[in-house]
């Protein structure tokens, strides 16, 4: 986190390029492809993802500042969101609440 | 005076507010979660309609393209803020938060709009499960960007009253962090929320 010099926002702008890429590919995938409902599925997640991270890194500078803190603390978060956003829902879909 | 180390961008100078920093990076942690439980809660009653209208005769990809856009192009303008900010430039750090603060004022335009929209074809909060979980979802998050329209507008005004200091300089990070935040829960959204039913 040194300080910055260049006099353009090369990384920014690279990042906002790539994102506005992410989201008409999720578009793309949704909307002119006929794969299964399950693989747009993976594919659309896999670019939300992608594209977080880059909000993350390119945007947030998560690395700076305690990064190894910040690091640790945003994935372990990322984890449990996953934990209780896809347990709950496979809980509740599964076929566990006919008993 | 605590000690300031000035080979560090302005918001890092001082240990307190590395500190700050640091501990807005543990709240993001929690709103992530909080997020998650409404996103758990939506993805639950995903098929919950009662009868009523459902997603696949309301959504309509052009309005949902133009909220995300309007969001995404923020998070970027307010990313050139934070550039300008550490080149010590007021006035650019300036001009590109209120680019931002418009954007973030057209999302939650088109937003409302969409909402308003949708009651009219009679899917309000009551109207089913589904609709329950997908208006507190998206009402959350539009509570976030309305809440952190106003909460940038009282540092843009101290940034105008007493210029780029160690201390307004960490609280305009602050809300930079948060503001790209919120671009990160609307990708999930518009992932899970708006595309997944247009397959």
């Amino acid at each position: 986190m040194a300080k910055h010099n260049s006099s353009f926002p090369t990384g920014h702008v690279a990042g906002f390029i790539v994102s506005i890429l992410l989201t008409f590919a999720t578009v793309g995938a949704v909307r002119y492809t006929d794969l299964p409902f399950v693989t747009i599925m993976w594919i659309i997640g896999s670019l939300a993802v992608i594209q977080a991270l880059l909000q993350l890194f390119m945007f947030m500078h998560l690395t700076e500042g305690e990064g190894k803190m910040q690091l640790i603390n945003i994935f372990y978060a990322f984890f449990c969101a996953i934990v209780v956003a896809a347990g709950t829902i496979w809980v509740m879909t599964s076929g566990h609440v006919h008993y | 005076m605590a000690k300031v180390d000035t080979s560090l961008p302005l918001e890092y100078q001082t240990e307190q507010n590395r500190l700050n920093i640091f501990g807005f990076w543990i709240f993001l942690g929690a709103e992530i979660v909080l997020f998650a439980s409404l996103f758990a809660a939506h993805g639950s009653l995903y098929n919950a309609f009662a009868d009523g209208p459902t997603p696949k005769d309301l959504f309509i990809l052009k309005d949902v393209m133009i909220e995300t856009m309007l969001l995404l192009t923020s998070s970027f303008t307010c990313g050139i803020a934070i550039w300008y900010m550490r080149r010590n430039n007021l006035k650019g750090l300036l001009i590109w938060l209120i680019i931002t603060l418009l954007l973030g004022a057209g999302f939650v335009f088109f937003e409302v709009t969409e909402f308003i929209h949708y009651v009219h074809e009679g899917a309000k909060m009551q109207t089913s499960a589904y609709f329950s979980s997908f208006f507190v979802l998206l009402g959350t998050h539009g509570l976030h960007v309305s809440i952190g329209i106003g909460w940038a507008i009282a540092v843009i005004i101290q940034l105008a009253k007493r210029g780029l200091t160690p201390t307004t300089a960490r609280k305009t990070f602050i809300i930079s962090l948060y503001w790209h935040f919120l671009d990160v829960v609307w990708i999930f959204i518009f992932t899970f929320v708006y595309l997944a039913r247009m397959v």
